[in-house]
């Protein structure tokens, strides 16, 4: 598998970066980890010009935890959050789906801003950021704009992001205390994308819901923000017929087709498991 | 020379380490890829995207018309040169480049040589092809059904879809006994369609020299001699000038076996174009147009008394072979060795029919790790004594030992014609259930059950045939099933051994060296084995269906017996003693009853400078091996799980396997090689396929679809053994390196489906994915309402 042939610049500074991205428009590309570029070159499935490597800009791969605010570095590689001691320690969400993405050799390279760019629905980012009601930073020369994770994501393969924009940052509220969290995946094999992902984030307040954040994975065309859900579970106290009611919710809006890893009754299924399992899983860790 | 050295021998029995592995793992192998020859050209194959088409047109300007592109040859330019069709190791014909219609998705319409492989990709975007779209047929009983679309319109005289009918057994007699049974046991069942994806893909670097008339090949291949024989014969090169090397391997399992149309165009091409051609697969290409494996829909039945003893066996096999019949197995036998499939067990007749399809799907039937069919052959022997002991009320236990082979029944001559050469089967069990602590497994899974989890526990007690021939009954394609081994020790005392069978990373430089040091002295690190260069190696048909062992390696023992007899004639003439006073003792002639010794490294010596007078000098030679019958290898596997109720997720919790493979010559290799085939018996039984959707596009072709299992999946694997040497093997051993693949799936879907038998549930296919399991409680739970 041979990569069509395509011209290589390595900006160092954001600024360099964001000229290099206006000069090439619609044929340049950013590359980051290049673990979904990278083969969907070689498939041939792209052909961009111009590869834009961001990997040398500063400070793009920080995470920080000040005022009130989470803030995550486009350029933060799954590994790194996936062991992170805040993460492992305060949000779980982000520690667990960053060990669950692909394998370690993946996890090395790959970035959270190239996974949200790259808008798989079967990726695990999206349904993270959509569960920490994260807002997604992109900056193009002279502008800022910036999007709520769900609206982010608009169907497979597609984004906001314009061809002159790079996401630079990602960042969400702080959490304060009564904050519990998890990330349930099934996969086949290490390595695999999701059968089925569940992204949930709660706080929880005298004994009650006070917010939910629900991101499912692999659930339809795109990172899919369970709404309903949410309303389900907020101001109710944790129970697991709370949390029954709460992933029926969620695969209502499920939109699953057949494939090799199962029929849709099976897919829906297996959400509505990992939604119980995922929601006590949360509301445990919450009340610790 | 100083006196010999005393180096210990570590013939057969001792845990060498792989001499070969250094190299592999500092990254200094030299793979296909790694060739690199100077004014080298590189192929790109044109592949259809269509299943099923008559191929309309085909432009090349386009890519002729890019810079760097040397050629851009179709079928048409083949068919002048009569080599637009190729035979198959099955007596059938493939299309080298379609020149009439394509009948695969993935099938070869065109190449393109340019100077760099990426030249090369480029240009094969860039020509044109026009298809027009025919039914595709990808179920094979559909296929077989239809007389109208004929797959196969090349085939003179081929009016339907029908590949081969074939047919072992006595069908008067297994009638007659069902006819009498108290109880049938049936079980339809499909074997997938998987793919050996072994690790490097397949590819070749022709090199035909103008000025010298001398076609070099490179060959990912497990079979060099027979591959070139196949050159000569089908391009019409002069053997003598034909020399296929096969570097470092990285792994065949039965893929590298057949010939490819890749290595017919690019040796075309390089004769053409004066120019060594490389050409290397892709993953996709590998996975969706190199030999696949299996694909076999079987109807078994059993026949039982009241009391389980089992009298017949019946199974007919409804094949798919894709597009081409390509199986790689020996002329006779159209469905392989299948009619092994009476197994273990001591039963009165069977009677196996099999018939062959022809679909839009990619060519292949290579024994994938497996020796022609055996594995789906074990497979369904071992699901349906398990479902005749459900029908039944007795123990999967129970029922084997009730039907076995006695030990004392060998050698015994299976009712499908196998002449069985040793087997203690109740005491590969009893150990295995000793391992497993099986009374204690029951009650925990009883108590399992009583709780609501769904535990199970499966056995296999499978019965290999491998190690092909004898030369009477066993060829591929006319070439007879023996093996060769070439000995030559020099004055120093070390060797060469060199083999006409190919390793992939069987581990043949460390084992066949071991074998060398077990019967002539020479310690394994002082002898280097040789193997995969036509000009350097003797006559062989090469590596798979655990042959090397039975065939090669028994070639070995015998020629280094030769020279053994040879060197006590030298070591008379040293010691000035007769031949009939001297003991033979590991690695020295000693004088009976005295000190008075010579070492075969004396004997080495003394061979190129003092050989006695009247004898030949040197110290070396060749024999080649026909071995009176196959070894039966034989095991037994068993297997705990869990399954999770709500997903359908299945976790192995232990997994036993007992290992009778006769004389373990390295058992670390042993160990290793069935580490490697229980993880694939894993990957087959649990998550790996290859199918194709009604349009017949390829589903499985990249490791996103078609799932290898990693470390972490695999399950923790408890070895055991039993020893049974083979009563005609020089060293008692048989061939190992499959029993794993072939027996393990079976145990792994037996433990699911005792899982699940509580709720009823009688079949699951392979692969048994989660949601398989799920939908089979689902179907289960609602059947009970
Ligand atoms: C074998 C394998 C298994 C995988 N399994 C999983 C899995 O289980 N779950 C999962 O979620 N993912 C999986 N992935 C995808 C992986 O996580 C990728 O790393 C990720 O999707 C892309 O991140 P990247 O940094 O590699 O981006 P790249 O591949 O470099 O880029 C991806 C896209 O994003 C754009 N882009 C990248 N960064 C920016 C930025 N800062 N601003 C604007 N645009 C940008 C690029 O232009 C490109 O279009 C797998 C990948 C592989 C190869």
């Amino acid at each position: 598998m041979y990569p069509p042939r395509f011209d290589y610049v390595a900006p160092t500074s954001l600024e360099e970066a964001l000229d290099a991205l206006a000069e090439h428009g619609d044929e340049g590309k950013i590359i980051a980890g290049g673990q979904s570029l990278i083969p969907m070159l070689k498939l041939r499935f792209a052909s961009p010009e111009t590869l834009i490597d961001i990997n040398r800009l500063p400070g793009m791969d920080g995470v920080s935890e000040e005022g009130g605010t989470l803030r995550f570095g486009a350029l933060c590689r799954h590994n790194q959050l996936g062991a992170h001691p805040l993460m492992t320690s305060k949000y779980h969400v982000v520690a667990e789906a960053g060990t669950l993405i692909a394998d370690p050799l993946v996890r090395n390279m790959g970035s959270l801003g190239g996974s949200l760019c790259h808008a798989d629905p079967q990726a695990d980012w999206g349904s993270v950021m959509i569960a920490l009601k994260a807002t997604i930073v992109c900056q193009k020369k002279g502008a800022t704009r910036e999007f709520g994770a769900a609206e982010f994501m608009e169907g497979i393969f597609t984004t906001k992001l314009a061809d002159d924009e790079i996401v630079t940052e990602i960042r969400c509220d702080a959490a304060n205390g009564g904050f519990g969290s998890s990330y349930l995946k099934m996969e086949r094999k290490v390595g695999d994308f999701a059968t089925c992902g569940t992204a949930i984030a709660l706080t929880l307040k005298d004994g009650t819901i006070a917010s939910a954040g629900v991101g499912l994975t692999a659930m339809g065309a795109k990172n899919l923000h369970a709404e309903d859900a949410e309303k389900v579970l907020v101001g109710q106290a944790p129970s697991a017929e709370l949390f029954a009611e709460a992933a029926e919710a969620a695969v209502a809006i499920a939109d699953v087709r057949e494939d090799s890893r199962g029929t849709p009754e099976y897919k829906k299924n297996v959400l509505r498991t990992f939604m119980k399992r995922g929601l006590a899983k949360a509301a445990l860790r919450a009340q610790a | 020379m100083e006196p010999s050295e005393q180096k210990a021998v570590r013939g057969v029995g001792h845990s060498v380490r792989r001499v070969e592995d250094d190299r592999f793992i500092v990254g200094r192998g030299n793979y296909l890829d790694d060739v690199k020859l100077p004014r080298m050209l590189h192929m790109a194959i044109v592949r259809s995207p269509l299943a099923h088409a008559t191929i309309e047109s085909i432009d090349i300007s386009e890519a002729m018309a890019l810079e760097g592109v040397v050629a851009v040859v179709t079928g048409k330019d083949l068919e002048a040169h009569k080599l637009a069709w190729m035979p198959t190791l099955s007596g059938d014909t493939q299309a080298v480049l379609a020149t009439d219609k394509v009948r695969f998705q993935g099938q070869e319409v065109a190449a393109v040589i340019a100077e760099s492989p990426y030249v090369a990709a480029d240009a094969a975007e860039l020509v044109e092809i026009e298809y027009e779209p025919l039914d595709i047929f990808v179920d094979p009983y559909k296929a077989l059904e239809n007389t109208e679309t004929i797959i196969r319109s090349d085939k003179e005289g081929q009016a339907d879809n029908v590949a081969y009918e074939w047919e072992a057994g006595d069908k008067a007699k297994t009638d007659q006994l069902f006819a009498e049974a108290d109880h049938v046991v049936k079980l339809h069942t499909h074997y997938p369609r998987s793919h050996p994806a072994p690790l490097e893909t397949c590819g070749c670097v022709a090199d035909v020299n103008g000025a010298t008339g001398k076609a070099t090949i490179y060959l990912t291949s497990q079979a060099p001699h027979a591959h070139r024989t196949l050159f000569a014969l089908v391009a019409g090169l002069p053997e003598q000038n034909i020399r296929v090397i096969s570097p470092d391997v990285g792994g065949g399992f039965g893929n590298k076996v057949p010939i490819y149309p890749g290595y017919v165009v690019a040796t075309a091409a390089s004769l053409l174009l004066d120019a060594p051609v490389k050409w290397v697969e892709s993953r996709s290409e590998n996975l969706m147009s190199t030999g696949f494996a299996r694909d076999y829909h079987m109807d078994g039945e059993l026949a039982l008394t009241s009391d389980g003893t089992i009298t017949a066996m019946r199974c007919h096999i409804t094949s798919d072979h894709g597009a081409f019949f390509a199986d790689a197995q020996p002329t006779k036998f159209r469905a392989g060795l299948v009619h092994i499939c009476t197994g273990s067990y001591d039963m009165q007749a069977a009677h196996i029919t099999a018939k062959g399809a022809y679909t839009n799907k990619a060519p292949g039937g290579v024994a994938y790790r497996c020796s022609f069919r055996v594995t789906e052959a074990s497979y369904i022997i071992e699901r349906l004594v398990q479902n005749a002991a459900y029908e039944l009320g007795m123990s999967p236990v129970e029922i084997r030992r009730k039907n076995f082979i006695k030990k004392e029944q060998f050698p015994y001559t299976s009712c499908t014609g196998f002449i069985y050469d040793s087997g203690d089967y109740d005491a590969s069990l009893d150990k295995a259930l000793e391992m497993l602590g099986y009374d204690e497994i029951m009650a925990e899974r009883d108590a399992a059950r009583a709780e609501g989890r769904l535990m199970g526990v499966g056995i296999a007690t499978f019965t290999e045939v491998v190690g092909a021939g004898n030369s009477k009954e066993y060829d591929i394609a006319g070439l007879k099933m023996f093996d060769s081994a070439e000995l030559r020790v020099h004055p120093t005392g070390k060797a060469i051994l060199k083999l006409g069978v190919q390793t992939q990373g069987q581990g043949h430089e460390t084992t066949f060296a071991q074998i060398v040091a077990n019967e002539l002295g020479i310690p394994p690190e002082d002898i280097a084995v040789g193997h995969g260069d036509t000009d350097n190696t003797p006559y062989g048909l090469g590596t798979y269906a655990s042959r090397s062992t039975p065939t090669g390696g028994a070639a070995t023992a015998v020629i280094a017996r030769k020279l053994r007899d040879k060197a006590k004639k030298i070591a008379a003439h040293l010691l000035e003693a007769s031949e009939g006073d001297l003991e033979w003792d590991s690695n020295k002639f000693v004088v009976k009853g005295t000190d008075k010794s010579v070492s075969i490294q004396d004997c080495a010596f003394a061979a190129y400078t003092n050989p006695p007078d009247g004898e030949e000098p040197g110290l070396e030679g060749v024999h080649y091996y026909d071995p009176p019958n196959m070894t039966y290898p034989f095991g037994a596997y068993a297997v705990v799980v869990e399954v999770d109720p709500e997903t359908g997720e299945w976790e192995v919790k232990r997994m036993v396997a007992v290992d009778d493979c006769g004389v373990r010559i390295n058992p670390m290799v042993v160990d290793g090689q069935i580490h490697g085939g229980l993880t694939e018996g894993y990957a087959m039984a649990s998550m790996q396929y290859i199918h194709y959707d009604d349009d017949g596009n390829c589903v499985g072709g990249n490791f996103i679809d078609y799932l290898i299992p990693t470390a972490v999946e695999t399950p923790k694997f408890e070895l055991g053994e039993t020893v049974t040497p083979s009563p005609h093997h020089p060293i008692g051993a048989k061939g190992v390196g499959e029993s794993a693949t072939v027996g393990s799936p079976a145990a792994y879907v037996n433990a699911v489906l005792d899982a699940l038998q509580p709720l009823g549930v009688k079949n699951l296919e392979m692969p048994v994915t989660s949601g398989r399991v799920w939908e089979a409680i689902q179907a289960a739970k609602a059947a009970a309402e």
